[in-house]
């Protein structure tokens, strides 16, 4: 259960470039629920992800995950309880590093690192099995530096590894952006059958209206720092993207402007 | 004369292997240009020196010497992760104070250690051949060290400490606390400079307060020597060139002076060495842009003519 209550985010406070980003936000998020977040540019919508995960502290407002307040929690604290994929397939993973070794570091999340070796013959074995899950090969690859994968190939890793050691809440901010049109297929089929596995707690930002109607059983539009929607049960169901797009210009006044929307006709 | 000369570069290749192993960590697995080394190299020479002096164990004395490099680190990462200074700043900070602090220790600028009791001279009491006894003893000495961090480098808490300087943003969201990742990664690296300084001033017969000026170029010249030779992004491999890189630097300083460059020509000579090998990229690409314009007004020149 994630909760959010009264949050407001105010970047630079008090000087020229101040900028109140996000508005008094209020949302309850039962464990579970799979939210999509859709909305037009600088909304406020990857604040308020990162608002979730800790990258950055409200200037009021609390966050609650699971009843603990969280709200003054950095990202590391919160790591046992928050996974996360980044837009940048190149943030999500050490590059540098093995397929084997990042996942070993996710094996660990939020535990207590010590002096074992990272790596040992039944973790390999448990990666192997993880990794041929994904479909994509990469159980035979575990000793290739991950700087060699592919973008789509890094992000299916990063879900893995965002997915790995229980957290409960999975944050997705355009994590299929970056990748092409049948890549990003794919991982949203990923993606379905592993946060169906975990139970997971679900935020996802898309600039794919047809995809936020498609997934999840939630739909939240966010514009100029509030939200202004918040679609669920009946209401949701069988409305189309036209009916989304009627509904934007309805509540915030204007259209729904975003440089990267799609639409589908 | 020769083999003499050759075996003595050998020597002091291995140990300043330790100060280099101790560059490359900050600068290449933490992605942090740590100047503490310049301070935290005389810190050991001074702590071991001034303990040896005084009658301690010259084990005991390396060790704490060793010991108050990883504090000097550790400070030098303290206040860059929450003072939130820059990593060069708060490294010329440590350093700077280790200036005053390492005159402190010593009380003078130089102390001689001819006729104490170091390392080398209890280990010639063991029995070993005194023709091969600092050979023997650093070879020894640099490859645990070596297969230490390697093996440190392989376990949970090295793991992410490599993940820091990869990527914090992943490491810090899987529950690692970069902060102390990276104190810690400081404290180790300088203990490890620390220990190469405490060894230099043993074998050497003396410490001086100056004698950490140009080691941060110096060992950053033996990483880069080291990572041409051993191309590899295996750690085992990355950190034995960068002991065999140390090595070469010492020959080639060796033949530089046997050439009859003055010795104090020689810092420039590394550390324009340092700049070409870091700079090569960036040069070539200037290079490829000047070629490409000239081929640009080549090509205005000769539409120019036609039209
Ligand atoms: N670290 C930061 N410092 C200052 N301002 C920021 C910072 N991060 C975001 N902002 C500002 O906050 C506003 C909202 O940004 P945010 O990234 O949350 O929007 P978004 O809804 O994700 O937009 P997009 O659809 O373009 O990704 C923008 O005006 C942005 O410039
Ligand atoms: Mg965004």
């Amino acid at each position: 259960m994630l909760k959010l209550t009264n949050l407001h985010k105010i970047f630079n406070y008090g000087k020229v470039n101040e900028n109140y980003v996000l508005k008094d936000i209020n949302l309850e998020v039962p464990t579970g629920d799979f939210i999509t977040i859709i909305g037009s540019n600088g909304a406020g919508k990857s604040t308020l992800l990162n608002l979730v995960a800790g990258t950055f502290f409200p200037e009021a407002g609390t966050v609650e995950i699971n009843g603990h307040d969280v709200t003054a929690w950095p990202v590391h604290k919160r790591a046992h309880l928050v996974g996360r994929v980044f837009q940048d397939p190149l943030q999500g993973t050490a590059a540098e590093m093995t397929i084997e070794e990042n996942l070993s570091l996710a094996v660990k999340r939020g535990k207590g690192r010590g002096l074992r070796l990272g790596l040992n013959k039944n973790r390999r074995a448990e990666f192997k099995r993880l990794l041929a899950l994904l479909e994509l090969g990469l159980e035979d690859r575990l000793e290739y530096p991950v700087k060699l994968l592919s973008g789509g190939q890094r992000q299916a890793l990063t879900l893995l590894m965002a997915t790995m050691g229980q957290p409960q809440i999975l944050l997705l901010d355009e994590y299929t952006a970056a990748l092409d049109p049948k890549t990003a297929i794919q991982i949203v089929e990923i993606t379905k059958r592993i946060v169906a596995q975990h139970k997971l707690t679900v935020l996802m930002v898309t600039h794919d209206l047809k995809q936020a109607l498609a997934m999840g059983n939630r739909t939240v539009m966010m514009d100029r720092g509030k939200i202004i929607l918040d679609l669920k049960g009946p209401e949701r169901e069988n409305i189309t993207v036209r009916d989304l797009l009627a509904k934007f210009t309805a509540r915030s006044g204007r259209e729904l402007t975003d440089d990267r929307i799609l639409l589908h006709g | 004369m020769w083999l003499n000369i050759l075996q003595g570069t050998i020597e002091q290749g291995l140990i300043f292997g330790l100060l280099a192993m101790g560059v490359y960590l900050p600068f290449r697995i933490l992605d942090f240009s740590d100047l503490t080394v310049e301070g935290s190299f005389p810190l050991g020479a001074a702590v071991s020196a001034v303990l040896i002096i005084n009658g301690m164990n010259p084990f005991l004395a390396t060790f704490i010497a060793m010991l108050t490099g990883v504090v000097a680190g550790m400070i030098t990462g303290i206040i860059n992760t929450k003072l939130k200074i820059t990593g060069l700043l708060a490294g010329i900070l440590t350093m700077t104070s280790l200036y005053s602090i390492n005159l402190r220790i010593m009380g003078r600028s130089n102390i001689p250690l001819l006729r104490e009791t170091t390392i080398l001279t209890v280990i010639k009491g063991w029995g070993l051949p005194e023709r091969y006894l600092a050979l023997i003893v650093f070879t020894l000495i640099v490859l645990l060290i070596k297969l230490l961090l390697d093996y440190f480098l392989y376990t949970e808490i090295g793991m992410a400490l490599r993940a820091t300087g990869d990527s914090p943003v992943m490491i810090e969201s899987l529950g690692g606390n970069t902060d102390h990742i990276k104190i810690l990664g400081l404290g180790l690296a300088n203990g490890l400079v620390a220990l190469s300084g405490a060894l230099a001033c043993q074998y050497q017969g003396f410490a001086d307060v100056g004698m950490g000026i140009g080691m941060i170029v110096i060992g950053l010249a033996s990483v880069i020597i080291g990572e041409v030779v051993i191309r590899t992004s295996k750690i085992c491999f990355a950190t034995f060139g960068v002991i065999i890189g140390s090595i070469i630097y010492r020959l080639a300083i060796a033949i530089a002076l046997q050439l009859g460059f003055a010795p104090t020509d020689l810092k420039i000579v590394t550390a324009i060495l340092v700049i070409l090998a870091l700079g090569a990229p960036s040069l070539r690409n200037f290079m490829i842009q000047d070629e490409f314009a000239e081929r640009l007004m080549e090509r205005s020149a000769s539409d120019a003519q036609t039209n």
